[in-house]
C-alpha cells in the first residue's frame, strides 16, 4: 500500500521557501489506556534544520517524537493513524523495515544512557548490529562521531574505558555520537539537556548548530529560552495539538495565537 | 484528660511489648537456623571418618556394605548433566519468552499458571509421569535419559522464574536505546540484556540443578538402579544416584555400618552445599560489580 | 522487516515454542497419568475404593488410610512450619539488620536446598531414636516424626514468600504508621501484615502444598503403616501418606496390574490436590498484582 504524497498545503509549512524532509498527514496516536495523545497532527518538518517542538509538559512532543522512528512500537500505543512520509515513504506503513529506518533517524533522550560497554562500544554497538566489522570503519566512524559530538578531546585516551565512568555531560555526548556514528538523516532529540550542567547544554547546542548543516534535526527543548536559542522552526504544542507552527524568529516575538502568546510569556505551563 | 504521666507510662509498655515481641522473633528464627547448622555439622562430624580416596574412586563391593560409592557420584553427575542440557535452553528461553515477547494477554497468563502448576507438583508424581511417558510409551526403559528428562521438567519451574527475575532486572532503558540505534529484538536481547541478567540466570540455574541433584523421588522409577557396580555406558543406561543410594543403604540393606551410611550422606551434601555456594558466590560477586 | 533475517525469525519461534512448553508439560503430564490411572476406576469397585484397608496384594484397595495419613502428617507440618515460617519471614524481612538479612536469607534457602532424602535418613538416624525414647512409645518412626521434619521441609518455601510479600509493602505505608507514633512492633501487625495478607497467603498455601507432595521424608519416618487415623493420638503411631505409597510400591508392581493403575489412581489425586491448591494461590497472586497496578497507575 504505498499511499501518494499530498502536496503540503501552505498551514503544514513554517515557511514557504524550505525543502520538505518529513510531511506529516492526518497523525494520530491513541494510547492503550484510552488517552488521546496526538490528534490531526500536520506539518511539515524542513531539511538540514533545527525544528524545535515545544509546549507544556503532557502535549504529546515525546510522542510525536518516537513516532518519528517508530520507537512507539515498544510501548503501549493502542492505535496510530495518518500519515508519515519521509522522503517519499509513508513510515506508518506495516510493510516497512523499521530497523532501517530507525537507522535512518536516530534519538537521544532526556537522560543520557549509555550502554553497559566501553566508550568505544557504545559507539560501534549501531554500526556492529548492522552488520559491520571492518575495524578500519569502526575506528573511523568512533572518531568521526566523537568529534562531531565534541568529545573527542576529552575521551580520545581512554576509549576502552566503561562509559559509565564519563560524567553526566560527557555521556549525553557520548550518545549523540552513537547516533551519529550511523550517519542518519535525521536526529531526534527528546529535551537532550535537561539533566546537564550549563557548560555541558552550551556543548551540546554549539554542536547542534554545526550538524545542522548535514542533518535534519528535530529538538524537544528543555525551556522555551533553548527553543528560542537553538530553533530555525518551531512548533508550538498544545494538548496533542499543533497549535502554531512558525520560523523560530517569529514565534518567540509575535506569535499568532493567543494561547502561544501566554505560553511563551509564562502565563502558564 | 489523659495526664504526661499516663501517656509516659503507655509508651513505656508500648516499648516493652515491642522488645518482647522482637526477641521472641529471633529466638524462633534461632530455633530455624539452629537445626540446618547441626543438620551440616553433624553429617560433616559423622560422614569425614568414612572418606577416603577408595571411598571416593571405587565399586561398592560386599553388597554395598564395603568398598567406595564411585557409581553413585558419577550417576548423579551425568543425571545432573543432562537434566542441565534439556532444562537449561528450555527453561531460559521461556524465561526470555516471558520476559522479553509476551504481552499481558490471557495465553501469557496461562503459561504463568502451568509454571506455577508445574512447581507445584509432587516429585513423586514427576516419577509417575517420567515412567508413564518416557520410561514406557517412548520404551527409553529405566535410564539416564528418562531420568534427566523427568527431572528437567520438575526443574523448569525454578528456572524459568529466576531467570525471567534476572531478565527483568535488566533496565528498560538500555532495550530501548538498543532498539533505536537500529537493533532487532533478539540482537538486543543477545547482545544486551542476556550478558547483564547472565549471573542471575547463572544463580538460578545451578539452585535449580542442585534441587534435581538431590531429589530422589522422581528418578525412583525413571532411572534409578538399586545396585549397579559399573559405570553407565551410555544414556540408556540405568544408573546408580547418590540420593537413591542413600535411601537404599539406610532403609533397604540390613547390617549397613553407619559410617558408610553417613559417608554417603556428606558426599550428597557436599554435593548439594557446594553448587549453593557457587550460586551465592556468583549472585554476591555480580552485584558488586554491577554497573546500574 | 527485512532486516530481521531469518535466523532472527527461527530463534524468535523457538523461544515462543519454550514459552508455551509449560503448557504442554501440565496436559501432558495430566494425560499420562490419566492414560495409566483412570483404568483403576474401572478395575476396583467404588466401595473397596473407598474402604479403609490399603493391602494391595490381597486386593483391598482403600484410598482412605492413605488419604487420612496425608492429612494428618501435613496438618502436623502445618501447625509446625507455618508460626515458626511466618516469625521468620517477619523477623528477616522487618526486624533483622541489613547485614543479618544476607546471611539468614541464604541460610533459610540451604535448608531448601537439602535434599529430602537427607533429613529422612537423619530422622530416621537421629531423630525417630530421640522421638521414641523421650515420649516412650514403641517406634519412633510415626506421623508425628514425619509431621516435625515436613514442617522444617515448608519452613523455607513459607519463609520465602512470605518474606518477599512483606517486602513488597510499601515503604510509604510503615513511614505513615511510624509517623502517627505507632511502635514498629505495631506498625508490623497493624499495617504491614494486613497490607501482606494475600502474599501471605500464598505462603502458607504453597507451603502446605510442599509438605503434602514431600515423598522421600515421610516415607522413610513415618513407619508406612496404612491405618486410617481416626483419633488424635494417630499422631504418634506409624501412617502412610499417598506419596510415600507410591513410591515404596512402584517399583514392585507388574506394569498393566490393577495395583499398577491404582497408584497413577493416587498419583491423579495428588496432582489434582496441588492443582487446586496452586491455582488457588496463583489466582491471589494475579488479584493482587492488578491491586498494586490499580494502586500504582
Amino acid at each position: 500500500m504505498i499511499s501518494e504524497i499530498p502536496t503540503p498545503t501552505p498551514e503544514m509549512m513554517p515557511d514557504a521557501s524550505i525543502t520538505p524532509k518529513i510531511v506529516v498527514k492526518d497523525l494520530q496516536v491513541v494510547y492503550s489506556d484510552g488517552n488521546e495523545s496526538l490528534r490531526g497532527i500536520n506539518l511539515v518538518i524542513p531539511e538540514r534544520a533545527i525544528t524545535v517542538l515545544f509546549g507544556p509538559a503532557g502535549g504529546g512532543k515525546s510522542t510525536f517524537l518516537r513516532t518519528l522512528n517508530r520507537l512507539n512500537d515498544l510501548a503501549d500505543v493502542a492505535e496510530v493513524s495518518g500519515h508519515i512520509w519521509l522522503d517519499d515513504v509513508d513510515i506508518l506503513d506495516s510493510q516497512i523495515d523499521t530497523i532501517a529506518l530507525r537507522r535512518r533517524v536516530g534519538i537521544v533522550f532526556a537522560r543520557p544512557v549509555v550502554l553497559p560497554m566501553s566508550i568505544r562500544q557504545n559507539i560501534t554497538y549501531g554500526l556492529e548490529l548492522a552488520g559491520e566489522r571492518r575495524a578500519s570503519h569502526l575506528d573511523e566512524a568512533v572518531e568521526r562521531s566523537l568529534k562531531a559530538a565534541a568529545l573527542w578531546e576529552e575521551v580520545h585516551d581512554r576509549l576502552n574505558d566503561p562509559a559509565v565512568a564519563l560524567s553526566g555531560g560527557q555521556q549525553q555526548r557520548l550518545c549523540l555520537a552513537r547516533v551519529l556514528a550511523l550517519e542518519p538523516e535525521i536526529i531526534l532529540l527528546d529535551e537532550p539537556t535537561s539533566g546537564l550542567d550549563p557548560i555541558s547544554t552550551g556543548k551540546v547546542e554549539l554542536s547542534l548548530q554545526e550538524l545542522k548543516q548535514r542533518y535534519t534535526i528535530v529538538l524537544v527543548p528543555h525551556s522555551i529560552q533553548q527553543a528560542a536559542r537553538v530553533s530555525d522552526f518551531a512548533g508550538f504544542f498544545l494538548n496533542g495539538e499543533l497549535v502554531e507552527y512558525a520560523p523560530g524568529k517569529r514565534i518567540f516575538t509575535h506569535p499568532q495565537d493567543q494561547r502561544t502568546e501566554d505560553y511563551i510569556e509564562g502565563r502558564f505551563g | 484528660m489523659i495526664d504526661i504521666a499516663t501517656i509516659r507510662k503507655r509508651a513505656k509498655r508500648r516499648k516493652r511489648t515491642q522488645r518482647i515481641g522482637f526477641s521472641t522473633l529471633a529466638m524462633v528464627t534461632l530455633i530455624t537456623m539452629v537445626p540446618i547448622a547441626m543438620v551440616v555439622i553433624y553429617v560433616f562430624i559423622q560422614g569425614l571418618p568414612a572418606i577416603s580416596w577408595e571411598f571416593l574412586t571405587e565399586q561398592p563391593r560386599e553388597g554395598m556394605r564395603a568398598g567406595g560409592i564411585l557409581p553413585a557420584i558419577v550417576g548423579t553427575f551425568w543425571l545432573t548433566l543432562g537434566t542441565a542440557v534439556i532444562s537449561v535452553p528450555l527453561g531460559v528461553g521461556a524465561a526470555i519468552y516471558l520476559a522479553e515477547y509476551a504481552s499481558d494477554n490471557r495465553w501469557t497468563r496461562i503459561i504463568r499458571v502451568a509454571i506455577i502448576n508445574l512447581a507445584g507438583i509432587p516429585s513423586v508424581v514427576y516419577g509417575l509421569f517420567g515412567l508413564g511417558l518416557f520410561v514406557l510409551f517412548l520404551n527409553f526403559g529405566t535410564s539416564i535419559l528418562a531420568g534427566s528428562l523427568t527431572l528437567s521438567i520438575m526443574t523448569l519451574p525454578v528456572i524459568i522464574s529466576t531467570t525471567e527475575e534476572a531478565l527483568r532486572a535488566v533496565p528498560s532503558s538500555f532495550r530501548v536505546v538498543s532498539i533505536s540505534l537500529g537493533g532487532t529484538r533478539w540482537q538486543t536481547i543477545r547482545r544486551i540484556v542476556l550478558p547483564q541478567a547472565l549471573p542471575g540466570i547463572i544463580t538460578g540455574v545451578i539452585l535449580g540443578l542442585e534441587r534435581a541433584a538431590g531429589e530422589t523421588a522422581p528418578i525412583l522409577f525413571t532411572a534409578a538402579a538399586f545396585f549397579l557396580p559399573r559405570m553407565p555406558g551410555s544414556i540408556f543406561d540405568a544408573t546408580m544416584a547418590l540420593p537413591y543410594h542413600l535411601f537404599v543403604i539406610s532403609t533397604q540393606v540390613p547390617g549397613m555400618p553407619v559410617k558408610i551410611q553417613y559417608g554417603t550422606a556428606l558426599v550428597l551434601l557436599v554435593f548439594v552445599l557446594g553448587m549453593n555456594l557457587i550460586a551465592t558466590l556468583i549472585r554476591s560477586r555480580s552485584r558488586a560489580r554491577r554497573q546500574w | 522487516m527485512r532486516s530481521v533475517g531469518w535466523r532472527e525469525f527461527v530463534i524468535t519461534r523457538l523461544i515462543r515454542a519454550a514459552g508455551y512448553s509449560s503448557i504442554l508439560f501440565v496436559g501432558m503430564i495430566f494425560i499420562f497419568l490419566l492414560r495409566e490411572g483412570a483404568p483403576a476406576v474401572v478395575e476396583i469397585p467404588f466401595d473397596t475404593l473407598f474402604s479403609e484397608r490399603w493391602y494391595p496384594i490381597e486386593d483391598y484397595f482403600g484410598i482412605l488410610p492413605l488419604i487420612g495419613g496425608s492429612i494428618l502428617v501435613t496438618i502436623g507440618a502445618a501447625v509446625v512450619a507455618v508460626p515458626i515460617g511466618l516469625a521468620t519471614a517477619i523477623f528477616i524481612a522487618e526486624v533483622a539488620p541489613r547485614w543479618l538479612r544476607e546471611i539468614l536469607k541464604p541460610f533459610v534457602e540451604l535448608l531448601g536446598g537439602l535434599p529430602s532424602v537427607l533429613l529422612g535418613f537423619l530422622g530416621i538416624l537421629v531423630m525417630a531414636p530421640l522421638i521414641r525414647t523421650t515420649l516412650n512409645i514403641p517406634t519412633g518412626l510415626t506421623a508425628f516424626t514425619g509431621s516435625l521434619l515436613l514442617g522444617g521441609i515448608a519452613i523455607p518455601t513459607i519463609v520465602s514468600v512470605a518474606e518477599d510479600a512483606l517486602d513488597a509493602v510499601p515503604r510509604t505505608y510503615r513511614d505513615a504508621a511510624l509517623a502517627m507514633g505507632a511502635t514498629e512492633w505495631q506498625t508490623i501487625w497493624r499495617v504491614t501484615l494486613p497490607a501482606a495478607r494475600s502474599g501471605v497467603l500464598t505462603a502458607i498455601m504453597l507451603g502446605i502444598g510442599r509438605a503434602l507432595g514431600e515423598t522421600m521424608t515421610v516415607m522413610m519416618v513415618t513407619g508406612n503403616a496404612p491405618v486410617l487415623p481416626l483419633s488424635p493420638m494417630a499422631l504418634f503411631e506409624p501412617a502412610r501418606t499417598m506419596t510415600a505409597t507410591i513410591a515404596a510400591e512402584m517399583g514392585e508392581v507388574a506394569n498393566g496390574s490393577v495395583h499398577y493403575h491404582s497408584l497413577f489412581l493416587i498419583g491423579i489425586v495428588l496432582f489434582l490436590i496441588s492443582l487446586v491448591i496452586n491455582l488457588a494461590a496463583a489466582s491471589v497472586v494475579f488479584r493482587q498484582r492488578k491491586r498494586a497496578e490499580r494502586v500504582l497507575s
